[in-house]
Order: C-alpha cells, then structure tokens, then sequence
C-alpha cells in the first residue's frame, strides 16, 4: 500500500479511517520491501518510528496532535537525531549517535511527526546526482536507470516512491529542488534564515537550508509551516514570523492573477535539453492564460554563479569538515603512528572522493596569497548576484526558471568529471548565493517519461508566495500527478 | 655595543561570565573533565555558536577601561589549526574587525609614569586542556569555549620590568572592573612576549614569541634570558629565528617549539555562522556607566589630595578591595596620610591575600578612629600597634578595648606628678648630670616614667613635668 | 599548462591534514586545474569597489543571556569518542617543543 501524501494522512487520521500506526506498519513494510533495490534510506527506524506513531495515534485520540501528529516522514541524513545514528552519508561519521536534537528535528517531533528512517545522500551533501555516498547510490523511481538527483537524492527516492508522506531534505546549491524535478516531486527551499540550521551537519553555512520535499505544494507548505522561524540557538536564524504557507497554497489559479512573472534571459540558453525548455515554456504560458504577465528579466551575473559558488561552498566546507578529526566522535584510523598520522589517516580513509576535492579546492582559495584572488573576489560576485535579483524583484514578483537543464542522466554518466556535474546545479545555485526561497514543482516529462520540473523563486521571506503560485501552477495542470 | 629591547606583549584573559562565549554551558573552572561539556563545546557535527551578551559586555567595559574606541561594528573570523583540545578545528576569534582598538596602559616603574599604547582588544574562544601521560595525550574540553578578549600591546616596553609593571597594571585594571578575576595560577590571566633586541638607531629585529608564561616573575625572567640569548647571538655573528619558545621555570631558560614550516597558514575567513556584532552608543554608554575609579587614576589622587607616598599610592590602589578600604578609612579620619601608613604597615601586614578579600573583624571606620587617637595625641603609637592588634583579633572599637586592657593613657596631672617626683627623687646622679646641662639624660627620665606607668602617661605631660623638676 | 605543482597539492593536503595516495594527489590536481581555469572566469568582473557578501540575507548579530543551561552528561559526551582514559578524550601523545 502506497503511504498518502500529508494531506491526505492527516484527512485519514482525523476522521479515524486508519491510524498513525497503521501507516507507519505499512510505510515500513514498503521500506523494507524496496530499499535494497532502491537505496533510498541508510537508517530505518522500525522501533522508534513505531512508537512515535503510538503516541501520536494516542495525541489524536485525546485531541492533542500537533500540526503533523501521525505523519511518517523521512528525514536527510544530515539532520541530527538523538540517539538514531547520523552519518551525512560519510564512512567518516558511519558509528556517529549523537546525543541530541536538531531544532528541525525537535520542532517535528513536537508536531507528532513519525520518522521512518534517515535517507541517503551525497556526502555532506557534496553532489546533485545521489552517486556520492558511502552507503551506496539511490535509484530514481521515476526514471529507472538514471539518478534521482541529489544531494537530498533519498528524500526525492523515498517521496516519488510513496513510501513516506513528505521528507525533509537540505539545499545548499540545489540539492532540494534539482532532486525534486528530477523525481517529479516538489521541493522548497527556504529563505536563508527562515528555517534553523542548528542540527545539520554543516556544507556551506553560508549556503545551506533545510527545506521540506513532498508530493504536492499544501504537503511542503505545511511541513514549512511546522520547520520554519527564529531559533535562538542558530545566530542567522530571522525573527519574522512565520506565514499561513498551507492557506496560501489553498488559493486556487486565482493567486496568478496580475502577478507579474519574470523569465530570465540568461535561463534560456544553448545546452538545455529541448524537452526542458519546452515544459518550462508550457509551463509558463499555462501562467499567462490564467492572467499572469509575464515578462522578461535580465540577471545579468547568471554566468558566473557556478564558479562563484564552488569557491565559497567548498570554502566554507573545509573549515566545516576539519572537526572530523578522529578524536572526539567518528571514525579514527587504526593503531596511527603519532597524532598528525591519526588526523590524516582517519580524514584520508573517512572521506569520500568527492569531499577531498573539495576540502582541498576550499583549502587552496582560503590558504595564504590565495585568498583575496579566490575566496574574497567569489564573495564579491555574490554581491553583484544578489543585486541582479534585487533589480529584477523590483520590476516583477516572481521569477520562472527550469530547476535543472537536464532530466535526470544515467548513472555513472558523469561521475568522472566533476566540472560537468558542477554546471548541472547552474540554475539553482544563484538562488543560494542570494538567499532567496526557491520552489520546484512538476512541470512535464520527456519523451522517455523523465520528470522535468519548474523554478519559481520569490524575494526573501516570500514563501506564501512561492507556495501560492506553485499550487496555482498545480492546479492549472490538473492537480497533483 | 649598544643594545636595545622592544618587547610588545599578548594578554589572554578569560572572561568572569557564567557561561562559555558560544553556548550556555557552564564556564566554572575546577570541575570534574568533561563535565562542563556540551555539544556546542564538544564541536559535535550540527552545532552552532550564539554569542554570549554579557561577554561583549565585559569587553566593552575593558576596552573602555583602556582607553580604546570600542566599534560599532565587528567581525567573527575563523582561525584554521588541527589540534586534540581544538574541537571544530578552527577557534573563533575576531582577525579583520576586533570590538576595540587603539588604547593605552599608564604604569610606574620606580616612580615614574610610563605608557604602552594597545594595538587592540578583540574576543574568542578559549581551546581546552591537554595533558600527557606516557604515550598518550588525553583532553579535557571543560576551559573549551571559555570567552576570552586578547589584549595586544604596540612593541613600547623596553625592559623586562616594564614588561611586568605593564602587566600588574592591567590585571590590575580588569579585576577592578570585574570583567576577570586575574587569576594566573589557573590561567585566566596569560601573557605572551613578543622580544627583539636591535642596536640603538636600527630597525626592529626579528622576534621570538614567548608563550604560556604564567607569573608575573617568570616573565620577567624568560625576557631577560631571552634578551641576553639574542644578543649573543647576534655577537656571536649569528641571527635571530622568528620562532615560538617555551620558557622552562627549572632551567630559566627559554627554548624553541620546533614548529613545523606549514603550521602557520591559519586561512583566517569570516565565520559564516555569526553575523556582524553591532554596538550601538546606548550600549556602550551603559558599559562605561559601570566603571569603577580606576587604580591609576587613585594613584595620583591619594598623592595630590592625601599626600600619600608615590609607593605607598600604588600599594594600596594595586587591587580594589584595598584601595576602597583604605578610602572609607581615610574619608573618615582627620589624616588620611596617617591612615594610608596603618593600611600599607599593619592592615596589609595581617592580611593574607588581599585580592581574595580583606576578611578583616574590624571596620575602615574603626580604623579611622584608632588612627585619629593617635592624631589627637590621645594614645601612643604603641599603644595605638597593641589596640591595633586587638581589634584584628576581636574586631572591638579601639575605645573598648583600651579599657578593657586598662590601656588609657593616664592624664591626671598629679598622678604623672608623684611618678616624675619619684624617678627625679631615685636617680639624683641623672638629674645632677642633667642640671649641669647633659641634656641628653632627659630620654633617660622619660623612659623611667614611661616604664614606670606601663607606658600610659602622656609624654608630652611627662616632659613638661620633667623639665620643671630637673630646672 | 599546469597551474598548481605536485608540491602545493601536496602542501594543501598538510594544511587540510588529509593523506591522499600518489594516484589521488594527482587526480586531484588535475581537477583543481580544470576548476581554477574555469574559476578565471571571475577575474573578468571588476570587483574593485564591491562588498563581499558574508551573510546571504543581512542582519545582526542576536545575543543571548549569560545563563546556564545544561544540556549533556559526560558520558553523552564521551560516548562516540574512538578512545578515552580517565573521562577524557585519548590521542596519541602531543608532541610540544623539547630541550
């Protein structure tokens, strides 16, 4: 039995038709059914999850649920949880328990979620392709053969696959939305601040948000709902209140209505596959019919995104990953000869391929006489990135891109050149390095039925928006696939 | 061969909040290892910093304390090293934008007024402690995370005096704004020295840099050592390494860390976790609101308005609870000159250590009250040192306790009389010496009587008597 | 040509305290290559008078009360080490200066 999407479990489990317990049994089952093909999790929690769902079938019954009591959700192996194993899909964190909650996490719990398991990824989140990961690849259930996306590639896995009511994944460069398009699902990610990273492994702290991936736009709105607002133990969290996210996505076709939609030029380029750019532009045109005007913006610095983010996401990375060190928590390597033998065995033996690349490429921009020409001049670029989007959110109230140039490519494909899989995420990344929320939603598939999804991105802390339009969207091409 | 010493020193010192800079674990000292840890302290994958206000605070208070401007903006940067009391493998630490900068430290050294400018004051995290049995290192994190500011100073000091003058002076000046308790022993309070020497007229040398030196006199000592190593060296044709050197207290002598030729590249970048530090003028306002007088600043007051000893003035303003005693005694009195000599030769004598509190049984206006009898002529100092004693011990007012011991001077006229008519009457040799003008028996007299009356007659009654008995 | 020598990959790998196999040293070096050329790209912008971006989203500082709250054990806080003794975390001995 598939699991219901959020909507749909909540509706079940107010009017008594099933239990928590009984999706939980059930989404477990499907779980342990499907992931060794799938890969989708590295950890399920069939003790854990099973009771979560008791207490929340017993909330329910007292009338004390919270916003998501008896909904099993899955979780990014990114986020922190007490006393369940959290790996960020690393060999080098692959015994790690932590001893406590992230706010993500706490706020879930306290809103009677039930967590299925921790999901795959790419290591620490370093990948749009699923393909880095120590315990393996996930398979895209929408596309066999090909990759799901990533990083959050479980999460995506698990949603398309219906074998959880919603997941929660992270996006530093894209890795919620580029996932979602490539699953034919729908991701968000939120405003920089709106949602706390206290409890997730940090990538690029700069850069990374916890957002929410589901089936449908209510279903990420309203586990935004439950994830969003200030958390006093993350520095960079906003204290703005949190918005009606579910309500907004409620408004039918009529919130496109006069809004001005901005497509950028520079988004239509050479290299985009046809059938992408042909949905997008369906897509868009689905928009005007419903009275939206659409008309053409220009960010201007688009081309220089890529390079601008691997010089500050890899940055950041390096100083975030020099705490696997081997001596607190993590793997350490076996009978090392002196302390700098212990440091570099256990980092050289505990990361993956693709996490070396990076600590290093990060290592060389921040090291001595590199600095200004890397990492200070990538900063700077930032700035003139984020002007684009300021002067283009001037002149309209949301912007329409593909998320992704491709639908998801075979596996192994790309693997061998790590320029090409950075230029997959050309389209997500600006929206990181600006910090504005981001959403993508279904928009078609290719000829060979590979999923293709849209892009809206809206101004900071314009998520109602973002959710307003993307169900407006939704609806206009007949409700949720 | 003229050789001068520029020395510029780095002060670690730890901050008296509650808890640690970045998280709300508890930041007391002496605690079991490990048990003031949490998984921000522990650097556990996940966490994240959130700056503890009354740090910020406490260094406000310092920095305006010095004299330094405190600014409206500052930065958080990443310091990039591995080491096993290190948990995030980097410290937090402020390198491009510091809270404060610029500021002085005014300081005597035999008498005289010198000044260190401060290059700045900028706030971090301290690591925790490592300690080394056989071949293992084992770390305890509970100091990790303990906020601290670094004071650095512009390379003004010339000597190895100086140098401990400088940093009396400014321990001094952040126990009294409460901002540390300046406890060197348990490393709240660290220094290291930055030494070079040159020939007068050259160019600064290459320096060494001196670290984790934890008293006052080995400070001074491993300069003097290191003064003297540079210059032979450089007599001796060779030349100075820039280098980190350990002082050992066994050996005085200072000796290189051998650090590797890569270890410095700490890839200083702003800490994407923490947002500017924004200081608004209300603020630091309110900090400088709460600063106490300072020691300097009573130094010269105590000399110009009590006419204290330029020694005895820095004695007796080196620590607060000293100076605020002294002056509640002195503000009470007739003579506070007086009162600062029984603070710095008696009070000072009795009390163990000052900074941990004076502890005394007896009040700064029972103090004034003794010393003023004194003053009056009323008692003796003699006396006024035994009274003294008393009171350390029962904390009575002076009054009490000389009738208690039967210690009041006897001031009856005709009861002095009998004892002068007595001791002039018994030593008729004396007083024929004194009448033929050996004037100098007179003390001998004085004594008698004194000894006679158990030391209670006035003297000023008994010489007066003396001197119409023996004309 | 090459933009970055087999020493200054190899210096990167000590300050990132990695050990990276000859092959590896060399795989990596060539990718930095490929990605430092595209990277070039940037120098095409004239960043003179711009501020760096630190922050995505600006805002200030928060600051938090100086109270204790207590959130793990010693034991929480022990229990992933890869070894301890005495409550502590175990290392190979630090090796720190010598006579």
């Amino acid at each position: 039995m598939d699991t219901p999407g959020v909507k749909e479990a909540l509706e079940q489990l107010a009017s008594g038709v099933t239990t928590s317990r009984a999706l939980t049994e059930s989404a477990l089952a499907q779980i342990d059914a499907q992931n060794d093909e799938l890969g989708a999790f590295i950890t399920v929690c069939h003790n854990e999850a099973l009771a979560q769902a008791d207490a929340a079938d017993a909330a329910l019954a007292a009338g004390t649920g919270g916003a998501l009591c008896g909904v099993p959700m899955a979780l990014k192996d990114i986020l922190v949880t007490r006393g369940v194993r959290t790996t960020a899909a690393s060999k080098i964190l692959d015994n790690f328990i932590p001893p406590y909650d992230g706010t993500v996490v706490s706020k879930l719990r306290a809103a009677g979620a039930v967590f299925l398991g921790k999901t795959n990824q790419d290591e620490f989140a370093m990948g749009s392709s699923g393909e880095n990961s120590a315990f393996g690849p996930t398979q895209n259930p929408a596309a066999p053969g090909t990759i799901p996306g990533g990083s959050s590639s479980g999460s995506a896995a698990a949603v398309a696959a219906h074998l959880c009511s919603a997941a929660i994944g992270t996006d530093t460069g894209g890795s919620i939305r580029q996932p979602a398009a490539m699953t034919g699902t729908v991701g968000l990610k939120p405003t920089y601040g709106r949602v706390s990273r206290f409890g997730v492994v940090a990538f690029a702290s700069s850069l990374d948000q916890v957002g929410p991936m589901g089936r449908s736009v209510w279903d990420v709105a309203k586990v935004l709902e439950v994830i969003a607002g200030y958390d006093e133990r993350d520095s960079t969290s906003m204290q703005r209140p949190v918005g009606a996210y579910a309500a907004a996505a409620e408004r039918g076709p009529d919130a496109v209505r006069g809004l001005r939609v901005g497509v950028p030029r520079e988004y239509f380029v050479d290299g985009m596959q046809p059938a992408v750019e042909a949905s997008v532009r369906a897509a868009i045109a689905q928009l005007k019919e419903a009275g939206a005007e659409i008309c053409e913006v220009s960010l201007p610095h688009t081309k220089y995104a890529v390079a601008t983010y691997y010089l500050v996401a890899t940055a950041e990375a390096s100083s975030n990953l020099a705490r696997y060190d081997g001596v607190r928590y993590g793997r350490r390597a076996a009978e090392p000869a002196d302390l700098d033998d212990l440091y570099r065995r256990s980092r050289g033996e505990g990361f993956g391929a693709e996490v070396k690349r990076r600590i290093m490429l990060g290592t060389y921009a921040l090291s001595s006489g590199y600095y200004d020409a890397y990492y200070l001049r990538a900063q700077k670029v930032r700035t003139l990135i984020r002007r684009d989007f300021e002067a283009a959110f001037s002149d309209v109230d949301i912007i329409a891109t593909p998320t992704s140039p491709s639908v998801a490519f075979p596996m192994g494909s790309k693997v061998s050149d790590p320029l090409e899989m950075y230029l997959a995420d050309i389209f997500t990344i600006s929206c990181n390095l600006a910090g504005m929320p981001g959403l993508s939603v279904p928009c078609g598939k290719d000829d060979d039925g590979a999923p293709i999804g849209l892009q809206l991105l809206a101004p900071w802390f314009e998520e109602e928006r973002l959710c307003a339009v993307g169900a407006a969207y939704e609806a206009l091409r007949g409700g949720v696939a | 061969m003229s050789w001068e010493t520029v020395i510029g020193l780095e002060v670690h010192a730890q901050l008296a909040t509650r808890t640690k800079i970045f998280s709300r674990e508890s930041a007391a000292y002496g605690a079991e290892p490990n048990t003031h840890v949490n998984e921000v302290c522990a650097g556990m994958p996940g966490v994240l910093p959130v700056m503890n206000r009354d740090a910020v605070h406490m260094a406000m208070k310092a920095g305006a304390a010095l004299g330094c401007q405190i600014n409206r903006l500052s930065q958080f940067d990443r310091k990039q090293y591995f080491y096993p009391d290190l948990p995030k493998g980097y410290q937090i630490s402020q390198f491009a934008a510091p809270i404060c900068t610029g500021g002085e430290v005014r300081f005597l050294v035999d008498g005289e007024e010198r000044v260190c400018q401060l290059t700045r004051i900028h706030m971090e995290e301290d690591a925790g402690k490592s300690s080394h049995e056989g071949d293992s290192s084992l770390v305890d994190l509970n100091r990790a995370g303990t906020p601290l500011i670094e004071i650095v100073s512009e390379p003004d000091l010339g000597t190895a005096e100086e140098a401990a003058a400088y940093l009396r002076e400014l321990r001094a000046i952040l126990r009294y704004i409460d901002v540390c308790d300046g406890n060197l022993e348990q490393g709240s309070f660290r220094c290291d020295a930055n030494v070079s020497v040159r020939r007068k007229g050259e160019p600064l040398g290459t320096r060494a840099e001196i670290k984790n030196l934890n008293s006052f006199r080995f400070v001074q000592r491993a300069i003097q050592y290191e003064v003297g190593r540079q210059i032979d060296l450089l007599e001796g044709g060779g030349r100075v390494v820039q280098e980190t050197r350990l002082y050992n207290a066994d050996t005085g002598k200072t000796f290189s860390m051998r650090s590797k030729e890569d270890a410095h590249d700490y890839r200083y970048f702003p800490d994407p976790d923490l947002p500017p530090m924004v200081i608004d003028e209300a603020w630091e306002l309110r900090a400088r609101a709460e600063l106490p007088e300072l020691p300097g600043a009573r130094r010269v007051r105590y000399q110009s308005e009590w006419d204290v000893s330029a020694a005895d003035a820095v004695t007796l303003s080196a620590s607060r609870e000293v100076a605020d005693f002294f002056e509640a005694a002195a503000a009470g009195s007739k003579n506070p000159k007086r009162v600062s000599n029984w603070v710095v030769n008696e009070v000072l004598r009795v009390v163990e250590n000052p900074e941990d509190g004076l502890a005394l049984l007896f009040t700064a206006a029972q103090l004034a009250a003794l010393s003023d009898m004194v003053e009056a002529k009323e008692i003796t100092g003699k006396i006024a040192k035994t009274v003294f004693e008393h009171m350390v011990a029962t904390g009575d007012d002076p009054g009490a306790i000389l009738d208690r011991e039967g210690l009041r001077p006897v001031r009856d006229e005709g009861a002095v009389r009998a004892a002068v008519e007595k001791i002039v009457a018994d030593n008729p040799e004396q007083a024929e010496q004194f009448r033929a003008g050996k004037t100098k028996v007179m003390g001998f007299f004085i004594g008698q009587v004194m000894r006679a009356t158990k030391g209670k007659a006035d003297p000023d009654l008994v010489r007066q008597l003396l001197a119409e008995l023996l004309a | 040509m090459s933009r970055i020598t087999p020493e200054e990959v190899r210096h990167v790998a000590r300050l990132a305290q990695l050990e990276l196999g000859d092959e590896e040293l060399e795989a990596i070096r060539l990718d930095l290559d490929a990605v430092l050329d595209y990277v070039d790209l940037l120098k095409e912008l004239d960043v003179d008078d711009v501020e760096p971006t630190t922050h995505a989203v600006p805002l200030d500082l928060t600051l938090r009360a100086d109270e204790v709250v207590t959130t793990l054990t010693r034991q929480e806080v022990l229990q992933n080490a890869p070894s301890a003794r005495d409550g502590m975390f175990r290392v190979p001995r630090v090796v720190e200066g010598g006579n």
